[in-house]
């Protein structure tokens, strides 16, 4: 990586960036391009966050890892960016300007040497859940989080680091890159200001338990969709029924799964509906007789994506319906699900049988989990709340639920809020 | 200098067990145009990186070709300064992993590349930045909130800003709304905008100049470099900046156009606009009759949605209404509201908003379509309503009906459906072959929003994309327009509410700074930021064919009289697509020309027809495609090794010349990886694969002219995911290849 000295101990930057998704990859780039110095930290060994994680953006229907290669590219050649992966924050002081920050980097028990030529992969004998996958599949104790992972090195899951089997791999590598020893380090830096882009994750959807998600196997989340219609994801692309593998006939898409809903996520999760109409989409492509299902409250497609709206409707096979699923449940003979909705058209309940239900679960704020620090205020559902005055700014879906191209407008703003209040202005 | 070569060759990550490393060091010592070649166990290690180190500083090495891994694996760690030129040369990825170890066509591949890698760094030669004399100043644009809001943050950040505004007062819109709907938790009242204090601010603010009642008569030069013509009444001034932020802002859709929705039948129609101008008014009274408003009903998407109007969703407008719809119960508590509405679309916090305007029983909120909208006898308005939430159909009587007009773009010039598809069409291409889009977008500028009044050869204003919105790269790079150092920001972006219009300010004047700072060093800004090369014309062999300057992305090429090209370096985002255009070859960039390709094409051995050994030439976008083909190595993905591969800046970059190159040297195909044209396009530059696909059709003429088959030149589109596709484009390309049979051009 090209990054600015010492690597070790005191860094001293304009911008820290907390959150290595788009939202903090691109508050960091686009600091770092105004000829600021930034520090982007990221929890996980590899850049790209949810982002690196879907299949396809709405509305191009194109590959997120399009833009993220030319993101990265900008970074690897740019001397005023510093990354750190498997980074936390354990504690920021000071005021705007003056930022005191300690940061924990744990280990990746890879050092820098790593090529990623993947021999120490190809003699590993213990696997881990992937959680790249959600956990649909495997990876080895030591894994590449994925094909066009950043920084490409290799990573040990640090369960696994102590484990007597690890030794295999330490043998394979040619490079001496693997050190099973490798502690935790500190590193303390002082910033103008901090940036925080923690992102989101999905809402718990066995939460919902009239769902029947976690119950029915063959009922999906829409993150969970993404990683089946991937190349790289569990079936290599092919989106099949969970408990028969089996192609599939109908869908049903079920919208504001938790979302606008008083039980659960009384806000609006903004993506949604687009979404499921893009993995409408994933369906269409690999199924072209497909019966596709989207019960809905109200279809949000703002701006010009009611361009897609309007694309997907062309579709004839593909029918929105007016009503929110009150009841999944399953048809034990074949598997199937039963989706109850009342059609607030007409005022009935219409039972639509499927043969795969995805819930279009919404989002939820890691600040709601893990809030940011000097007691920055927060909304009652977690988000950052505007104009904090604490010097710590909300990017991306810290300060609200928003799709992509609302995430790097948002982030870029916030770049420049950072410079500003660092100045102390 | 001449260049002084050293090649390294790694042979690590298989690619000592693969392939001969001795004998490709052997073969590469052997070569005239090195100086040495060298190999080492791992390259990318301490020592690795010493040994080429020494050798640069001992043997004055000025060019190094590193044989190892992808570019995309280190780039940073083989820099040995900037006067030594270092090319990478992929045998990782895309010889050792994707091809069976030992064989010999393997080998013959890694030899290829490695003089391939020495051709290229032999015609090529280190950047030397330009480096201009610049303003730093930024022109902003609109005095709106998106404006001064921008104003505001290039000011804190220290640079001078010049705001200039069309009106004789600052605030825009947001001026005559008397409250805007909630942005701060708990998201439940109205707030006021604030434009008061900001105004106050940028008013009273050192580093800002504001100019009311002016516009822009005329914008002239390059970023760094803009010179302004500012027009107030009869007097005029220029100014000189380095960026401009384009926050023109936005325009209600025609309320003439909604007679359908009973605007015009009556003046107890209004659009939403006027309702606050109502309510700034105080009083809630019947345009009609002046007598009190006890009820009105909004009606929704008022020409929003609506493929015979705007066919895009004005995305504040429910809010709006919402908003509203409070007015008229704060102000007469008896009043009855009805809001009639397609969708109704609250995104994020401010379903807290809508869930609050639905606790008031004085508000009606409900799904239809409407039928009509007719006045009645007893002097109120009624709305037919079908396809209601109750099923059936409803009239609903009011006093008044506010239509909820939606956001039309500043820089929209036609009304929607008339000459909407000027940019969004095909470009329609001449009999010669010539692109014809540059010159009506030249016409249209005559007629054209006139914000900008560029005196650009390709237009007075941004290019637009579909309804008049300037960006380039919705959704990842959204603040990107086709004009360098030139941003749009707020709703002439798309459409926007004023929360996220004040930050979109912030991003806008962000990449104002940024394309300064960028362009004070010499180098490129986005999507090739920190590129420090620029295109050189050869002016003596131009013929003014124009190809040039009508096909640039980014108007960075005007013209004189003549018709010879004016380039304008800093406007250059360097994706050599002036280089692909120019049948003269008279475009060069330090590192990377005609020349160098060409040479690279050449240094390929090329076994005699009866080896019965074909050799297929790919030229692969470096954006997208290429990385693609990298990861079918990485996952060891296997296919032919007859491809040989070069990668181009944009396949838009490519120059026709190579092909009749590579034909002349004895390929027997030719195959184009880019990326996705059409209105979806994915070319980082705009228009490139689109121009690659056009200039085709002169591929085609050439292929006929040689008397050679159509099938041997044959372009795809790649996604950068899309790595399982590589082994069957490249493996039934060669079967394509197999059937046509070989070059006859091969032994000549």
């Amino acid at each position: 990586m090209a990054e600015f000295k010492p690597v070790e101990g005191q860094i001293k930057a304009d911008t820290l960036v907390v959150g290595g998704g788009i939202a903090g990859i691109t508050t960091a780039i686009e600091t770092a391009e105004m000829g600021k110095k930034v520090i982007l930290l990221e929890r996980l060994p590899y850049l790209g966050g949810r982002v690196a994680r879907i299949h396809q953006y709405f509305p191009k229907l194109c590959p997120p890892t399009c833009g993220i290669e030319i993101n990265l590219k900008r970074i690897r050649i740019n001397p005023n960016i510093r990354v750190l992966t498997l980074a936390e924050v354990e504690s920021i002081s000071g005021t705007p300007g003056n930022f005191e920050v300690k940061i924990k980097q744990n280990p990746r028990y890879v050092n820098e040497k790593c090529t990623a030529c993947g021999e120490c992969e190809k003699v590993c004998d213990i696997e881990r859940d992937n959680d790249f996958n959600h956990g649909l599949d495997k990876t080895k104790a030591i894994y590449l989080p994925h094909a066009m992972a950043y920084p490409p090195q290799y990573v040990v899951d640090p369960k696994y680091a102590g484990d007597e089997g690890m030794k295999k791999c330490v043998d394979a590598c040619d490079y001496d890159a693997i050190d099973l020893n490798m502690q935790a380090k500190e590193v303390s830096a002082t910033v103008g200001a901090v940036v925080w882009a923690t992102g989101w994750k999905p809402y718990d959807a066995s939460k919902i338990d009239n769902l029947g998600y976690g119950q029915y196997k063959n009922v999906v989340t829409n993150a969970i969709m993404e990683r089946l219609a991937s190349q790289n994801g569990p079936t290599e692309g092919k989106i099949v029924r969970p408990s028969d593998q089996k192609g599939i006939k109908s869908v049903g898409f079920v919208q504001c799964a938790g979302s606008r809903d008083e039980n659960h996520l009384p806000y609006c999760s903004a993506v949604c509906c687009l979404a499921s109409m893009k993995q409408a989409t994933y369906i269409r492509n690999l199924y072209p007789e497909a019966d596709i299902h989207i019960f809905y409250i109200d279809v949000r497609s703002p701006g010009r994506m009611e361009d897609f709206y309007t694309k997907i409707q062309e579709d004839k096979k593909i029918h929105f319906h007016r009503g929110k699923v009150a009841k999944i449940s399953e048809n034990p003979t074949n598997g199937n699900l039963i989706l109850e909705a009342e059609n607030t058209l007409t005022g009935e309940i219409v039972k639509t049988e499927v043969e795969l239900a995805v819930l279009a679960t919404g989002m939820v704020p890691n600040t709601s989990v893990d809030a940011p620090p000097l007691d920055t205020p927060l909304d009652e559902f977690g988000f950052i709340a505007p104009n904090s005055k604490t010097g710590i700014i909300g990017a991306g879906v810290s300060s609200r639920p928003q799709d992509v191209s609302i995430t790097v407008q948002e982030a870029t703003g916030a770049a420049m809020k950072a410079i500003n209040i660092g100045m102390g202005r | 200098m001449e260049p002084k070569i050293g090649v390294y060759i790694c042979k690590g990550c298989d690619i000592g067990k693969s392939v001969d490393v001795d004998k490709l060091v052997e073969m590469a010592n052997g070569s005239a145009d090195v100086a040495l070649c060298k190999s080492h166990d791992i390259l990318c290690g301490a020592e690795g990186l010493d040994l080429i180190r020494n050798d640069v500083g001992s043997e004055s090495l000025n060019r190094v070709v590193v044989g190892a891994c992808s570019l995309r694996v280190f780039p940073e760690l083989f820099e040995f300064g900037k006067d030594v030129l270092t090319d990478r040369v992929n045998l990782r990825e895309q010889v050792a992993w994707c091809h069976p170890a030992g064989d010999e066509d393997k080998h013959t591949l890694a030899e290829d590349y490695i003089n391939m890698g020495i051709a290229k760094v032999k015609h090529t030669a280190p950047p030397e930045p330009l480096i201009e004399e610049i303003n730093k100043d930024i022109l902003v644009i609109g005095g709106g909130m998106t404006g001064m809001n921008s104003a505001k943050a290039a000011g804190d950040a220290g640079y001078k800003v010049t705001l200039v505004e069309k009106e004789d007062k600052l605030g825009g819109w947001a001026t005559k709304f008397t409250k805007v709907f909630p942005k701060n938790p708990p998201y439940h009242e109205l707030e006021d905008s604030g434009y008061e204090k900001l105004i106050s601010e940028i008013e009273a603010h050192e580093n800002i100049t504001i100019h009311k009642s002016t516009t822009v008569a005329k914008t002239s030069g390059q970023p760094g470099q803009f010179k302004v013509s500012l027009q107030n009444g009869s007097s005029s001034s220029e100014i000189t900046v380095g960026a401009i932020i384009q926050a023109s802002g936005w325009k209600p859709y025609d309320k003439k156009k909604l007679g359908h929705l009973g605007y015009g039948t009556s003046p107890d129609v209004i659009t939403n606009i006027e309702m606050e101008e109502m309510v700034a008014s105080g009083e809630l009274k019947r345009p009609s009759d002046g007598k009190p408003v006890e009820s009105v009903a909004f009606i929704q998407c008022a020409g929003s949605r609506d493929q015979d109007h705007l066919p895009y969703c004005s995305a504040v407008c429910c809010r709006v209404s919402l908003k509203q719809a409070k007015y008229v119960r704060q102000m007469n508590p008896n009043a009855k509201v009805y809001v009639i509405y397609k969708d109704l679309r609250s995104p994020a916090q401010y379903e807290a908003f809508y869930a609050k305007v639905q606790d008031d029983d004085g508000i009606f909120l409900t799904k239809g379509e409407i039928a009509g909208v007719a006045k009645e006898d007893d002097g109120k308005m009624s709305v037919d309503v079908e396809e209601t939430l109750l099923g059936e159909d409803v009239k609903i009587t009011a006093d008044m009906i506010v239509l909820a007009t939606g956001l039309v773009p500043s820089t929209k010039v036609d009304e929607i459906g008339e000459t909407d598809t000027e940019t969004t069409e095909e470009p329609a291409e001449g009999g010669d072959g010539k692109l014809e889009d540059g010159k009506k977008a030249a016409a249209g500028a005559e007629m054209g929003a006139q914000i900008l009044n560029l005196t650009y050869r390709q237009g007075t204003d941004l290019p637009t994309l579909k309804y008049g919105f300037p960006d380039s790269h919705f959704i990842c790079f959204p603040y990107e327009t086709r004009r360098t150092g030139i941003y749009a920001a707020g709703a002439v972006r798309a459409p926007m509410d004023l929360a996220t219009s004040a930050n979109d300010a912030y991003g806008a004047a962000l990449k104002a700074i940024q394309a300064i700072e960028s362009i004070s060093e010499g180098k490129a800004v986005h999507p090739r930021s920190g590129d420090m090369t620029y295109p050189d014309f050869f002016m003596q062999r131009c013929t003014q064919c124009k190809r040039c300057t009508e096909e640039c992305p980014f108007g960075s090429l005007d013209e004189d009289e003549k018709g010879n090209p004016l380039p304008n370096p800093l406007r250059c985002r360097r994706c050599g697509i002036c280089m692909g255009a120019c049948p003269e070859r008279i475009v060069s960039f330090k590192n990377y020309s005609v020349p160098m390709v060409s040479n690279m094409i050449k240094s390929i051995s090329m076994p005699d027809e009866f080896d019965e050994k074909p050799r297929i030439l790919a030229f692969v976008c470096e954006n997208d495609a290429l990385p693609c083909v990298d990861m079918a190595g990485i996952k060891r993905m296997q296919y032919n090794a007859m491809v040989r591969i070069i990668p181009l800046r944009c396949l838009g970059s490519m120059n026709i010349v190579w092909i009749s190159d590579a034909l002349a040297s004895g390929f027997d195909g030719v195959i184009l990886l880019g990326c996705k044209k059409g209105d979806d396009y994915q070319c980082h530059f705009v228009r490139g694969s689109e121009l690659a696909e056009t200039r085709m059709d002169n591929v085609k003429e050439k292929l006929k002219q040689l008397v050679l088959e159509e099938e041997r030149v044959e372009v795809h589109e790649l996604a950068i995911n899309e790595y399982h596709k590589i082994p069957k484009i490249f493996d039934d390309f060669l079967e394509v290849i197999d059937t046509v049979g070989p070059n006859p051009y091969k032994d000549m």
